[in-house]
């Protein structure tokens, strides 16, 4: 079973089809990424699908970062 | 690409009759199945019944989210998917505005215009997923030019125009397309109630001279729904016989 970061930077990879390397734990999305708003709605939808849970729009807002998509999953795992 | 709308879901919204009839009935002959809805039990078991084996009617209040959700997670339950979203449902109430009800005013913004944003967005995260999705929503001509007596579907129907182009804007790199037509006076229930007077009136300003058929404005609907509409977006497609030229 892979870890929660693991599966994180998978999908981030591959929602914004960027190379593994590039995704290190302080890159925005937005500014080092490449990712526009859209893509990073959608990005929080496929994590709320890969962890099973429902990302409420004003946290959503705050997952600008690979790091903050990690924190907040690994915070919200035991829900 | 495909060219064929084989076996594609759409859901029509405001189906039992005029023209949501019409596109239902059209879109079925391409082919797709349809999932039309009506206010009411009754005017959903109508659309059962004309649509037969190739769809069916459902109860949908269109002001309400739950019954929104309701409606899209059975279409998705017993049709799959949905590749095609037609904003069709409308009313009208119609007084000067010196005389208009705040009721009326609301009634009229809510099933008309917020209704598309509440279902637009219930139904953006399957098409996004996807990469593909057709949306169209039925305005109308005098969301354009305007029309005494109906300051509110006017502003309503403008504010389709506008919300089209919007989020046409947002999602066109997703492969979903948002589109609107624009009948001008079809032959409906609702062109029905207007008085001789007013439709001497309007039929004076007609290049065509003759009122619509919900079958026109359906041709429209059809082919923005197509494949080879694909690369069409944000527009409004005005079916009017001449009557605005925009």
């Amino acid at each position: 079973m892979s870890t929660i970061e693991e599966r994180v930077k998978k999908i981030i990879i591959e929602q914004l089809g960027v190379k593994e390397e590039e995704v290190k734990h302080e890159a925005s999305f937005e500014n080092d990424l490449g990712a526009d708003s859209l893509d990073t709605v959608e990005l929080v939808m496929a994590l709320e699908e890969e962890f099973e849970t429902e990302i409420p729009d004003e946290e959503a807002e705050k997952i600008k970062t690979v790091q903050a998509a990690i924190d907040y999953v690994t915070n919200h795992a035991n829900d | 690409m495909t060219t064929t709308m084989q076996g594609q879901v759409a859901l029509v919204t405001g189906a039992s009759r005029g023209i949501g009839k019409a596109i239902a009935e059209q879109l079925v002959a391409q082919g797709v199945k349809v999932v039309g809805t009506a206010t009411s039990d009754k005017g959903a078991a109508a659309i059962s019944d004309y649509l037969g084996a190739d769809g069916e009617g459902m109860q949908l209040n269109v002001t309400d989210a739950d019954s929104v959700a309701k409606v899209l997670s059975s279409i998705d339950e017993k049709y799959g998917q949905l590749d095609i979203l037609v904003n069709n449902a409308g009313i009208t109430k119609d007084n000067l505005l010196m005389r208009l009800k705040d009721d009326d005013w609301d009634a009229v913004l809510d099933t008309n215009l917020k209704s598309v944003y509440r279902i637009c967005k219930a139904v953006m995260r399957g098409m996004m997923k996807r990469r593909h999705g057709r949306i169209i929503n039925i305005s109308s001509v005098v969301g354009t030019t305007g029309n005494p007596g109906q300051t509110n579907y006017c502003a309503a129907k403008a504010g389709l125009v506008g919300f089209t182009k919007a989020l046409a804007q947002e999602i066109a790199a997703r492969g979903i397309t948002v589109n609107c037509v624009s009948p001008g006076f079809i032959d409906t229930d609702m062109t029905k109630s207007l008085t001789d007077d007013q439709k001497q009136a309007i039929f004076a300003n007609i290049p065509a001279a003759r009122l619509g058929n919900p079958e026109e404005v359906a041709a429209a609907v059809v082919f923005l729904a197509s494949p080879g509409a694909a690369y069409i977006t944000g527009e409004t497609i005005h079916v009017n016989g001449g009557l605005a030229m925009v």
